[in-house]
């Protein structure tokens, strides 16, 4: 009981705001007037959108708060702990969160469904997504993982009368559940075996003499680490994430593909690194293979695509692999190389997503990549972005996928995988062919129709993205040293 | 002029992309507006590259005009040249007005977009030859794959998709390679820097498999048998100025790779491999000049004769001697001269007809007797007839290869034979006969922009057949470094006791 007392609550206090400002928001806009219905009798003061720009205000102020914190905090029983590598990773969980809010307003009122409950749920799977990357302990490893989810899975059916978008929400529940429910298997075979949940006293079991025999913590960590695996979308645990992917609306397909991965790597790193170091032989093998696996699979599987959201699907698979090459080599330059990954991974993600989001006509939305053909003479700066973004994700200097790429390959050599890193940029050869067959349709191919005007919001994500990738190598520091810094909370 | 503390090479690297800058604020209707800027960019880039020149001190053998800027942390931003890859910023910066003036009339749609790929392809290509750090080196590289890429596909022929896409994978394919054997030299030596790198000494096992990682991707870019197949359909589908450029300056980047790389930093995996090479080479310079002898496609038969003539370069290069390398290296500039006017003056005739098949021409020299003097003299230059700077590098190559094994030298002659085959075979086909195709009637002689493009080349490539010294001069004392430092590498390993 005296722990309670003693409690430090300041190493969780953006966490605590930011739920409480979830609920709050939720509350002014269930008893704030208006029908319960999003689109009230007054459509046009724009209810969704006003919920939507108090979310991105919840979370900028998270984000200051974060910004404000120094050093090493634990809090609850070091089930929370709040480190420079947590601060990195939530920082681009935020901004993924914020970028993909300001990117739901122009669609999700075309599609009637500009709820108010869109942002208050972005906001909710923002603060569960935080609680994972602070993770200290199983316990709260698998609350912060549910309460993200279980938000997740309602975004993805949100637009209800859509079948595709319903089937999406259904699969990825069921899957969902069915892989929390591995991980949660996991979790007792580690308490049963090593008498804790917490990382620490994980840590102390996974070294001890005989644990690499000790079959109960191997069980566990398998279990644990194919609950993750699915959470990240690796192979061979990736079905959903093309289906969940189309079918979703695009800006919430969007927040899938930048925030959730972020935030569910950055758990996996921590959960190995810290609960499960002594095991590192054990785990890197398993990690070499999701990797090798989801690169290979990311590179030839998204070359049949015709449908722009599954390809970034394939694409999204395609970079777990690679983000997962960081963790692989099990180093601080591996962490670090992760971190560069993930930031320049998440812009370029939400660059693209924009600008899939300007493929419309006045009919609707297109999906088709054919749809984007000649779109170098219709709008040049679109398709001068677009192709930006995706020789960046394809990883060609001097854009700034090539440094994300760069960072975990050199720790991949560093550690001597050579196997995996050949595979690895032989993959991203094969990956650079259909991001090239884009660039292809948008600037050889015979223009079709142009798209309709863009939403601002849109534009401005778009043109951010791409000044980013463009520019990254100007100036490129800052990032890698806040990455190298992070990268330091975590050791082997 | 005195340019010392100025970061000229900078200025050089960059102006270009700030002209391409300055376009994409220019309206897309204002075409001539468009081309001017460009023209002038390019002349004023190539201007201030003749300052490197003027101010180049052939006496000494390290880098000169070097900057450094921190950047990526270990990771430097240095600039640097020397004899070796000085007089390739120059001709980087002499081709690009150049092609600018070929694509005047060339290039009527899109102009705007085409004038800034091909700056932003000149700063990159000038990069290239500047760059004193891997990463870098590697950012110009293949940051040059982008705006190449775009050029063949949205300006090229009709095969140009398919063109484009081998173009772009297959070099990307050796790059990354070689990108992973970068950083284990940077785990190894700690560092990025080029000029440390050169006096470090990697252990024999490792040379050998950085000396592949490194090869895959030169031998790409070289090209060399039997990875040469993107040259041919890269040329015929791009535009003049693009296959210009290509066998101009993107095809010396691996040898110059090779120069600054694989020689002097792995010297003993170079020796263990050169067999290889020299055995690529003679595949090269026989099989593709046989090759070109039947090609009905005028842009693919001097395609084909570009891979022989690279052949003589890989091989001048792996004799490890002053005159091979120098003869490489004059083999390299005067290739880029040659083949890039051989390249012009077949778009002469295409902007004409708009086909190149050779079958469509014939007497020629009746409509077009300027034309037909022009190029006469590339034809001679490009089977290495003495006066002309063709000759020059290949007979340093064979002279050097000579002393190395006999055989080889033997079989790299035969290529001079079938090279004399194919180019007069060529030029006689084109230019001589009959002129009794009803579509040829109506042929004008160059016009005084064309003829403003080939003079310079005309000149240079006599002018250095006669007197080949101003470039000897500067590569002299920088490639008789690399060669001491080869055999004092090549000394240290014999002596080293077999474990």
């Amino acid at each position: 009981m005296t722990d309670l007392v003693s409690l430090s609550y300041s190493a969780a206090l953006p966490e605590i705001v930011l739920a409480v400002g979830a609920m709050g928001l939720l509350m002014i806009e269930a008893f704030g007037g208006g029908s319960a219905n999003g689109r009230s009798g007054n459509s046009d003061s724009n209810r969704g959108e006003r919920a939507g720009w108090l979310a991105i205000f919840i979370l900028v102020g998270t984000g200051a708060l974060l910004l404000a914190q120094t050093g090493t905090e634990r809090a609850f029983n070091d089930a929370f702990i709040s480190d420079p590598f947590a601060r990195f990773v939530k920082l681009l969980v935020l901004a993924g969160s914020a970028f993909a809010i300001l990117l739901s307003f122009d669609d999700l009122r075309r599609a009637k469904v500009d709820r108010y409950e869109v942002p208050v749920l972005i906001l909710l799977a923002t603060v569960g997504m935080m609680m994972m990357i602070s993770a200290g302990d199983l316990l709260a490893l698998y609350l912060g993982l549910e309460l993200q989810s279980l938000a997740l899975y309602v975004l993805a059916a949100v637009r209800r009368d859509d079948v595709r978008s319903s089937e999406a929400g259904m699969k990825y529940f069921v899957l969902g559940a069915l892989s929390s429910g591995m991980l949660l298997y996991g979790a007792s075979l580690l308490y049963g075996f090593a008498g804790t949940t917490s990382f620490a006293g994980l840590e102390a079991a996974a070294s001890a003499p005989g644990a690499a025999t000790n079959l109960g913590l191997i069980a566990g960590l398998v279990f644990l680490l194919v609950g993750l695996a699915f959470k990240i979308s690796a192979v061979p645990f990736h079905m959903w994430t093309p289906d969940v992917y189309e079918g979703a609306p695009t800006p919430i397909t969007a927040f899938f593909a930048a925030a959730p991965k972020l935030a569910a790597l950055a758990l996996l790193a921590r959960v190995l690194f810290d609960g499960f170091g002594g095991l590192f032989i054990q785990w890197q093998k398993i990690v070499i293979f999701l990797s090798i696996a989801s690169m290979l699979l990311g590179a030839f599987a998204a070359i049949g695509q015709t449908n722009i959201k599954r390809l970034m699907a394939y694409s999204s698979i395609g970079h777990v692999g690679f983000a997962l090459v960081g963790l692989a080599a099990g180093s601080e330059a591996g962490i670090e190389g992760l971190l560069i990954y993930l930031a320049i991974y998440l812009v370029t993600t939400l660059g693209s997503f924009a600008c899939i989001l300007a493929m419309r006509r006045d009919e609707g939305p297109v999906e088709d990549i054919y749809e984007l053909a000649g779109l170098a003479e219709n709008n040049l700066p679109m398709a001068f972005i677009l192709a930006m973004l995706f020789f960046s994700l394809a990883g060609v200097p001097p854009l700034a996928g090539f440094f994300a790429k760069f960072y975990v390959f050199a720790a991949a050599v560093k550690s001597e995988l050579y196997g995996l890193a050949i595979i690895g940029v032989l993959s991203s050869v094969v990956g650079a062919f259909y991001y090239l067959r884009i660039v292809k349709v948008m600037f050889f191919d015979e223009p079709k129709p142009r798209f309709s005007a863009t939403a601002p919001y849109v534009k401005f994500v778009m043109i951010t993205a791409g000044l980013f990738v463009v520019l990254y190598a100007v100036y490129p520091s800052p990032l890698i040293d806040a990455a190298a810094a992070a990268a330091k909370s975590l050791q082997l | 002029m005195n340019i010392s503390g100025a970061p000229i090479l900078s200025v050089v690297t960059f102006l270009p992309i700030a002209g391409a800058i300055f376009i994409a604020f220019l309206s897309r209707e204002a075409v001539q507006n468009i081309r001017y800027t460009a023209l002038w960019t390019t002349i004023i880039t190539f201007l201030i590259s003749l300052l490197i020149w003027i101010n180049f001190d052939p006496t000494t053998a390290g880098f000169q005009f070097v900057e450094e800027r921190s950047w990526l942390g270990p990771i430097k931003y240095k600039m640097g040249v020397d004899g070796i890859s000085m007089l390739f910023v120059i001709l980087t910066a002499f081709l690009m007005p150049l092609c600018i003036l070929a694509s005047w009339e060339a290039i009527e749609d899109r102009v705007k977009e085409y004038m800034i790929a091909f700056l932003v392809l000149e700063a990159l290509m000038i990069g290239v030859f500047c760059a004193l750090d891997l990463v870098l080196f590697y950012l110009f590289f293949e940051g040059g794959l982008i705006p190449m890429f775009l050029i063949i596909g949205v300006w090229g022929g009709p095969r140009r998709v398919y063109a484009s896409f081998k173009f772009f994978l297959y070099t990307f394919l050796g790059s990354v390679l070689m990108l992973l054997a970068m950083m284990a030299m940077y785990w190894h030596a700690g560092t990025t820097d080029i000029p440390t790198l050169l006096q470090t000494k990697f252990p024999p096992d490792m040379q050998f498999w950085l000396w592949l990682a490194f090869f895959a991707s030169f031998a790409v870019k070289m090209p060399m048998w039997p990875v040469h197949t993107w040259l041919p359909d890269a040329h015929v589908e791009a535009p003049t100025a693009g296959s210009v450029i290509l066998a101009g300056i993107l095809l010396k980047m691996g040898g110059y790779g090779f120069l600054r790389f694989s020689l002097p930093m792995f010297p003993d995996a170079s020796a263990e491999l050169a067999p290889l090479v020299f055995g690529l080479s003679l595949v090269a310079i026989v099989a593709t000049s046989l090759i070109a002898l039947v090609q009905e496609d005028m842009k693919k038969l001097i395609a084909y004769s570009s891979v022989a003539h690279m052949g003589f370069v890989t091989m001048g290069i792996f004799t490890f001697t002053q005159q091979g390398i120098d003869g490489a290296i004059f083999q390299m500039l005067s290739h880029g001269l040659i083949s890039s006017a051989l390249f012009l003056c077949v778009g002469v005739v295409y902007d004409r007809l708009h086909t190149r098949e050779i079958s469509a021409y014939g007497g020629l020299v009746e409509r077009m007797p300027i034309y037909a003097v022009v190029f006469m003299v590339f034809t001679m230059g490009n089977v290495g007839l003495p006066g002309t700077s063709g000759f020059v590098g290949e007979f340093l190559t064979l002279l050097s290869a000579f002393k190395a094994n006999t055989y080889v030298a033997f079989i790299a002659t035969s290529g001079v034979i079938l090279s004399a085959a194919y180019a007069l075979y060529l030029y006689r086909r084109v230019i001589f006969g009959v002129l009794d195709k009803p579509s040829l009637k109506a042929m004008a002689d160059m016009t005084p922009r064309e003829i403003a493009i080939m003079t310079p080349l005309v000149v240079l490539t006599i002018l250095f057949g006669f007197y080949p010294a101003p470039i000897l001069d500067v590569t002299a004392v920088s490639v008789k470094a690399l060669v001491t430092s080869l055999e004092a590498a090549g000394q240290a390993a014999a002596v080293t006791p077999v474990p």
